[in-house]
């Protein structure tokens, strides 16, 4: 396969990872906002949801105070922050049309649909839109795609590009969304603990589409300890981070087994796989929940780096 | 211009190849139409086929307009032209060795050197290069009109990259999807021979280095092409993969490209870039569609390029005056196709008389296309005329000129109902081993009444063509 191909592929899902990420950023904004004591003197929640998705600079210079509505057009819609949903789906689309024969039907259906609906969300009257609306409009088309690909395309290193693009983007968001919950959104450390403190881990697992299967899987009290044990140890997890870091290794497998040739990104990425297993989530707040995501940011940015260097540039000699 | 030739109705009567479709017609209610058109529009959508036009910016995903009312050959017709094209695209090549070499037929007189030496189509890197088995030309469009039940013009030839091929593919499945029943009906020659003809043509003229099956490619400009669908279409259809410039490169004495499991080597480009962008080193440093190197590796015998670098020295409109002289020369035989009467406004007799008849004319530009930069006299007001008329004294020898001729018409469907509507054709040969097309081609349409320009960027549409089975 030529590399350019499995970079658009691989950069299809990232996209569409990233657009949903953003979707759950927007509903954990909305959620905080319903809070009671939103206006303590605390630093608002949407100036927190910017600085998670990276983007406050950009914004502050464009729009200025952090107010709801423009904080949904810049994160849903607007077309200069690249991190945007409408953008997103726009690159994802843009990769797709590029690689058009290495998609099924049903594959470039799911992301051209997205992109003509979404350019019909564009004309509508805001006032019609509802963000709840939006942001459930955005992980449904991303569930269509996941669906296509899953039912349609073919297990070839077509697959293998795509998922590695998922689980890397995705291993990213969890990381970082979790980083933003205790780096970000709480005020001062003295409310570790509080009920303000829980009432954002409980955000942050709806964010993550994950609130009741953190129920089923652990029951009882909401706590830090399990909520980090949920979203980075736990292998039932769809979005921890052991899960997304064993979904690359796999499909980097895949990828040696058809291709005949391991490299140093399938050892790399056992060697993360290895040390996650064996961490408890003792050892993370021992570290320092910061620290250890930190690390692990950087870890998966280095994995990414290798599957470039190996796959998309071409020049593995 | 108020006689042409009807492909449908002579005298009053359905004409054969017709003959069944006066009932289907007849069958068939507006309300069902209007359905039928709408499935097709969607069916092209659903596929992807878009185009874009250059230059107008707009929606580059803009829908060519399809008509459903197929344009119909008889097997005796079709034979005919087959013959006409296969001689030409032969006389094209055999021209294209010639002039890279020992240039015979300049030398005997029987085409101004300076049309061929000094034109800017001519490509001095190659000169005393050929080709493998002689190909320069592996994809020959020839653009045909009719005036009448046996008469046929050569309109201009393409020895470059003719597009359209995608939709003469395109618009027989979608034919055969909505009107099954047609298909049962008629006796039909089938086109969807076409992409595997096209693979083993190109692997027919792979370099004298590449041992074994191989491999094939087509380069493309990239997305933002107007043709991107049908590069990537015929890609697919192929089964070879599709490569932009920044995909190959070159080392040693082969082309590579870059795929994940590392470099492999290329040995037959379908280019569907311009002879300028082919290699920075060669043409335009600033290009970055091209692969630098490409050219030295080519010359050496070690990639075949189709079409071949230089290739468009026999397509332009002043050397096209000339082609019923190659065919005399080179194959010993007499024209079976026509061309178009044509004045050269270079020449002093030819412009005096252009000048005087200018408003009966179609005048074009020497390296025009696309239905741009060209007058219509006929069809155009006096100061259009008058305009143009300044254009050509300014510089003469970028103009040729031809008689309008009455353009054969085909019924279409339209808002009022069915109506004739004047067409053109181009048929795709392929040239490799053998030389050979598949039955049928693109079928252009000018869709506004009484026009005659049936570039799609001008506002033509397609139809599907049909060649009845003997």
């Amino acid at each position: 396969m030529l590399s350019r191909t499995a970079e658009n592929l691989y950069w299809i899902a990232r996209y569409m990872e990233r657009a949903e990420k953003t979707a759950r950023l927007l509903e954990v904004g909305a959620r905080i906002s319903l809070m009671p004591g939103a206006a303590h003197g605390y630093r608002s929640e949407w100036d927190s949801i910017l600085r998670a998705s990276g983007m406050a600079e950009c914004f502050a210079r464009k729009y200025g105070d952090p107010v709801q509505r423009n904080v949904e057009s810049y994160l849903f819609f607007d077309l200069d922050n690249p991190s945007s949903i409408a953008s997103c789906i726009g690159q994802a689309r843009e990769n797709g049309r590029v690689v058009r024969t290495a998609l099924t039907t049903q594959v470039w259906d799911a992301l051209n649909t997205a992109y003509q609906e979404l350019k019909e969300l564009a004309r509508t009257e805001r006032s019609d839109l509802p963000l709840s609306m939006l942001t459930d409009w955005t992980l449904r088309h991303g569930a269509q795609l996941r669906g296509a690909i899953d039912a349609t395309q073919l297990r070839n290193d077509n697959y293998d590009f795509l998922h590695l693009g998922y689980f890397l983007e995705r291993a990213d968001n969890t990381a970082r969304l979790l980083d933003v919950k205790y780096f970000v959104l709480l005020p001062r450390v003295e409310f570790v603990g509080s009920g303000l403190d829980n009432y954002q881990w409980t955000t942050l697992l709806r964010a993550l589409s994950a609130h009741r299967a953190f129920h089923w899987a652990y029951g009882g009290e909401v706590t830090a300890a399990k909520i980090a044990h949920f979203l980075i140890l736990n292998p039932q997890c769809p979005r921890s981070l052991l899960t997304c870091i064993a979904g690359m290794s796999d499909h980097l497998d895949r990828l040696a087994r058809g291709y005949q040739r391991s490299t140093n990104v399938q050892s790399r990425a056992r060697a993360i796989l290895g040390e996650l297993s064996e961490l408890s989530v003792d050892d993370i707040f021992d570290e320092g929940m910061h620290e250890f995501l930190t690390r692990f940011i950087g870890d998966v940015g280095g994995l990414a780096g290798l599957v470039n260097d190996i796959y998309l540039s071409g020049d593995m000699r | 211009m108020a006689e042409f030739f009807n492909e449908m109705y002579e005298a009053g009567q359905i004409r054969a190849p017709y003959a069944r479709l006066g009932d289907w017609t007849e069958a068939m209610p507006a309300e069902l139409r209007s359905l039928k058109q709408a499935e097709a529009e969607a069916l092209f959508r659903r596929i992807g086929i878009t185009f874009a036009v250059y230059g107008e910016g707009g929606d580059p995903d803009r829908l060519i307009p399809f008509d459903m009312f197929p344009r119909v050959f008889t097997h005796a017709e079709w034979r005919r032209l087959e013959r006409g094209i296969v001689q030409r695209a032969k006389a094209l090549n055999a021209f294209l060795v010639d002039v890279y070499n020992r240039g015979e037929i300049v030398r005997a007189g029987r085409i101004p050197a300076h049309l061929v030496y000094r034109n800017e189509a001519f490509e001095t890197a190659v000169v005393g290069f050929t080709p493998p088995r002689g190909v320069f030309s592996h994809i020959v469009g020839v653009d045909l009109v009719r005036t009448g039940p046996d008469d046929f013009f050569v309109l201009e030839d393409n020895c470059r990259t003719p597009s359209g091929v995608s939709y003469m593919l395109e618009n027989r499945e979608i034919m055969m999807r909505l009107f099954p029943a047609l298909f049962r009906e008629n006796r039909i020659e089938p086109v969807d021979g076409y992409s595997e003809a096209l693979r083993r043509t190109l692997a027919s003229v792979a370099p004298a280095k590449c041992d074994g099956e191989p491999t094939i490619v087509i380069l493309t400009p990239g997305p933002l092409n107007s043709a991107y669908y049908e590069h990537s279409f015929l890609a697919d259809l192929m089964g070879v993969e599709l490569v932009e410039g920044q995909d190959l490169f070159v080392e040693g004495e082969h082309v590579w490209m870059r795929t994940t499991r590392g470099p492999q080597r290329v040995d037959v480009i379908y280019r569907r870039i311009d002879d300028a962008f082919i290699d920075p080193l060669c043409s335009r440093p600033d290009s970055m569609l091209g692969v630098p190197g490409l050219m030295d590796v080519y010359r050496s015998g070690g990639v075949t390029i189709a079409s071949a670098p230089g290739a468009g020295v026999a397509d332009d409109k002043a050397v096209y005056t000339f082609v019923p002289e190659m065919i005399r020369f080179y194959l010993g035989e007499e024209p079976i196709l026509q061309n178009v009467p044509t004045w050269q406004c270079a020449k002093r007799d030819d412009l005096k008389y252009v000048l005087e008849h200018l408003a009966e004319l179609v005048v074009k530009e020497v390296h025009g296309s696309g239905g741009y930069g060209m007058l219509v006299g006929p069809k155009s007001t006096a100061e259009q005329v008058e305009a143009f008329r300044e254009r050509i004294i300014a510089n003469p020898a970028n103009y040729i000129a031809q008689p309008t001729l009455a353009l054969s018409a085909c019924p279409t469907f339209v808002d009022e109902g069915i109506a004739p509507r004047h067409v053109d054709l181009r048929p795709y040969c392929l040239v490799g081993d053998r030389v050979e097309l598949v039955p049928g081609g693109l079928t252009r349409v000018a869709l506004t009444e009484g026009s005659l320009v049936v570039n799609s960027s001008q506002g033509g549409g397609v139809k599907d063509t049909w060649v009845l089975a003997e």
